[in-house]
């Protein structure tokens, strides 16, 4: 239709929601998902394991000739607001985006098959508030081994491979390392959902898989896709908030009124509507300017993540506020939405970070 | 080729074929709109024979494209904004066939400007407030009142109007919608000077006026239906944005920004660049919405995006100022106008910051749209009301 991006859901979006959506309300419900806080991590990797193999998940940007499904990012997207909307504590931001993009970025294909197959899991090994264009490697090579070390990966705790990016004389290198071979060290995350892990690579032995320009692209792209597709997870966990909260106000009662019929309150959850669907139009957008290769795909991955990180912070806090005091309670679940949008607003850059990367892309300098 | 590509490759068929029979060089302006019109290429979402093709929506700005890229004059639809959104698309959907005949047309050419005859002072956000009455007089009805805010009275030859016309039944019931002719005898326009200076809306004062039945629009009785549908269209136009990057204020101001670096601070472009993306992200919704209702009605979720607009008008208008520095503490004219058409961008940065107090009030205060959102999107209790039910002629006024 003419030039105009579909924002929109079609019919096969739709029934990978619905079976996303149905292993989810099963498997990850918020009394499954609260244990991982008290470092009860077990099931999680069966967990994953149902989503990447009996859904596909793993597969959905792996090409068809790689063992994958050849879906596109808009299918992605949609996966991620379900994920979103279930805090769900499984890697497929961290590995079937952003590190299966930076092997198809870098041109290396050969650990796709398996990554698709759901069989392992990688991780790209900066910290998870780098954003698009701004990785700064921490890690150089000396003699064939690796040495330094790297804060707040997401995804690490999991991983198989890890892709490092290594700073070098001729420019920024990617390198593959077995998860086993690197020392993993769990951090106490604000987001045990996606906890983060601190990574020392000293003298572990690596595989440089992309020299100086195909590495400083895979890196970019891989960031920068993570950080456009993210904006639908940060969309899903608004989602939950303001649904949960619209029904919580139609039933609790103060004052010999339900609650949700003081003009207040109601003004509060209009506003809120709008901010939500607002973020649903700026993330779909991101999805499908990824998915399309459209060369407007920067400026709306940046303007997607810069609205929806704080969409979605919004949305928990307003979730918390308006839930009173049992909002503040562990057996509620609006504590999980909330670390998990703090988290994801400085993941994958601030909004002020985003918002530096669009003032440069559409030529309002700061100065 | 898909069906749409087809659409596509037809609709450029019939571009061709009109700038063929009426070279935009070589026509008359007027000429040229009407040809137009009559080859569906008004809006092609209107049936055919009523400016359109009976297409999607969607499709409208692909013949908008290839039109202006042919320098084929538009209808310069400021001019007649309340017209096209939302005369038009309310007569469309309740007119009699002889009604959508004899207006669509003169309507979208500009020919025939429409205002809104809707609030009266005592009932603006409760529209179905409303006191000017119509009482029946055999095949005609006689108008009496008072309405207020109407904008572009002075230049309107029709009006959409709201009139009560049964006192006895409670106020959504009691109300009829009409198409009144302003140069009936008892139309009386006066300035109402605003908070710019100018004179852009009017009184309008209703004395025996004579408006025949064969312009009623939709039943007797049915007023407040009809309405919803104007107003809910008008939120639309009102909140629809503009389809390009930095169309509306978020260009006013980002054009200043660059070509001003002097001006530029730290404190300035970290508030530009949050409403840029909210700028480009309401683009985005509006683009979303209008997909959504491709083949639809709107919904109250054109009052959604009406609230964005007026808020992103009014912060954006405010930095611009701002921004000026010294340059802010002047203003262009304070001379009592009537102006041509509405300008919300147009003019200079004093008159924007003023005039965008008016968004989150015409068409809807913000507050009552969040309400409508609240309610009708969300489901929340409605407003305790203590109108319901009672006759019209029996509340406290």
């Amino acid at each position: 239709m003419s030039d105009e991006l579909d924002l929109l859901y079609t019919d096969v979006e739709e029934s990978v929601r619905d079976s996303v959506r149905s292993l989810l309300a099963k498997r990850s419900t918020p009394e499954q998902v609260v244990r991982v806080y008290d470092g009860d991590r077990s099931g999680l990797a069966e967990l994953w394991q149902a989503l990447a193999a009996e859904l596909g998940l793993a597969a959905l940007l792996v090409p068809e000739e790689h063992g994958g499904a050849g879906a596109s990012a808009r299918e992605a997207a949609v996966v991620l607001e379900e994920l979103g909307r279930y805090v769900a504590p499984v890697p497929f931001l961290t590995s079937a985006v952003v590190a299966t993009t930076a092997l198809l970025e870098a041109g290396a294909t050969d650990r796709l098959g398996e990554l698709a197959a759901g069989e392992r899991t990688a991780a790209l090994a900066v910290p998870f508030s780098t954003a698009p264009g701004r990785a700064v490697p921490a890690v150089s090579v000396d003699g064939g081994v690796l040495q330094g070390s790297v804060h707040a990966v997401a995804g690490a705790l999991e991983a198989d491979l890890l892709l490092v990016p290594v700073r070098t004389d001729g420019g920024l290198e990617l390198h593959e390392v077995s998860g086993g071979d690197a020392r993993v060290t769990p951090v106490t995350s604000l987001d045990m959902t996606r906890q983060v892990a601190d990574i020392d690579l000293t003298g572990v032995a690596s595989r440089r898989i992309a020299g100086a320009d195909a590495a400083e692209r895979a890196v970019g792209r891989a960031l920068e896709t993570g950080a456009a597709l993210m904006a639908s997870e940060q969309y899903g966990v608004a989602q939950w908030c303001l649904d949960t909260t619209v029904e919580y106000l139609k039933i609790r009662r103060q004052f010999g009124r339900i609650v949700g019929g003081f003009q207040a309150l109601k003004h509060r959850l209009a506003d809120l509507y709008v901010t939500v669907e607002s973020a649903r139009a700026a993330a779909r957008y991101a999805a499908a300017a990824v998915a399309a290769g459209h060369p407007d795909r920067s400026v709306a991955a940046s303007a997607a993540q810069a609205y929806c990180a704080d969409a979605a912070v919004l949305a928990a806090e307003e979730a918390i506020q308006l839930h009173g005091g049992v909002g503040m309670t562990w057996e509620h679940p609006a504590h999980l939405y909330l670390k998990r949008a703090k988290a994801d607003q400085i993941a994958l850059g601030t909004p002020g970070a985003h918002h530096a990367l669009l003032a440069a892309l559409v030529d309002l300098p700061a100065a | 080729m898909t069906d749409t590509d087809k659409t596509i490759a037809d609709l450029a068929a019939r571009v061709e074929k009109l700038l063929a029979e009426h070279p935009p060089a070589a026509t008359d302006r007027l000429e040229f709109l009407r040809a137009r019109f009559d080859a569906g290429l008004a809006w092609v979402h209107f049936p055919e024979g009523l400016g359109g093709l009976g297409l999607p929506r969607e499709l409208q700005a692909h013949v908008d494209r290839l039109l202006a890229r042919a320098g084929a004059p538009d209808n310069d639809p400021r001019r007649n904004g309340i017209g096209l959104g939302m005369a038009a698309p309310t007569i469309l959907a309740y007119g009699t066939e002889e009604q959508k005949k004899r207006f669509l047309r003169p309507l979208w050419t500009g020919e025939e400007i429409w205002c809104q005859l809707f609030s009266e002072p005592g009932a603006g956000s409760d529209l179905a407030a409303l006191a000017t009455r119509a009482e029946r007089d055999g095949d005609h009805w006689i108008v009496n009142g008072q309405k207020v805010w109407t904008s572009g009275a002075h230049k309107a030859r029709w009006a959409i109007l709201v009139a009560r016309t049964d006192p006895g039944a409670p106020k959504h019931r009691g109300m009829t919608y009409f198409l009144c002719d302003m140069t009936d005898p008892g139309v009386e326009v006066r300035p109402l000077r605003q908070i710019t200076g100018e004179a852009e809306f009017n009184e309008v004062f209703l004395t025996d006026v004579k408006i025949p039945d064969s312009l009623r629009l939709g039943e007797e009785g049915e007023g407040w239906r009809v309405a919803t549908a104007t107003l809910m269209n008008e939120r639309v136009a009102i909140g629809g944005g503009d389809p390009r990057r930095e169309g509306g204020m978020i260009g006013v101001v980002a054009g200043t920004w660059r070509e001003r670096p002097e001006l530029r601070t730290p404190e300035l472009h970290a508030r530009l660049m949050r409403l840029w993306v909210e700028a480009e992200v309401a683009r985005m919704t509006g683009r979303r919405l209008r997909q959504k209702l491709a083949a639809g009605q709107p919904g109250p979720e054109g009052s959604a995006a009406k609230l964005t607009f007026a808020r992103l008008a009014q912060q954006l208008s405010g930095l611009e100022l701002e921004l000026l520095g010294a340059e802010g503490l002047r203003y262009d004219d304070w001379t009592m106008k009537r102006p041509e058409v509405v300008e919300f961008t147009g003019k200079d940065a004093g008159y924007r910051y003023l005039r965008a107090k008016g968004n989150s009030i015409e068409g809807g205060t913000s507050e009552i749209l969040r309400n409508i959102v609240a309610e009708r999107v969300l489901g929340l209790p409605p407003e305790p009301r203590t109108d319901k039910d009672v006759p019209w002629k029996d509340l406290p006024r």
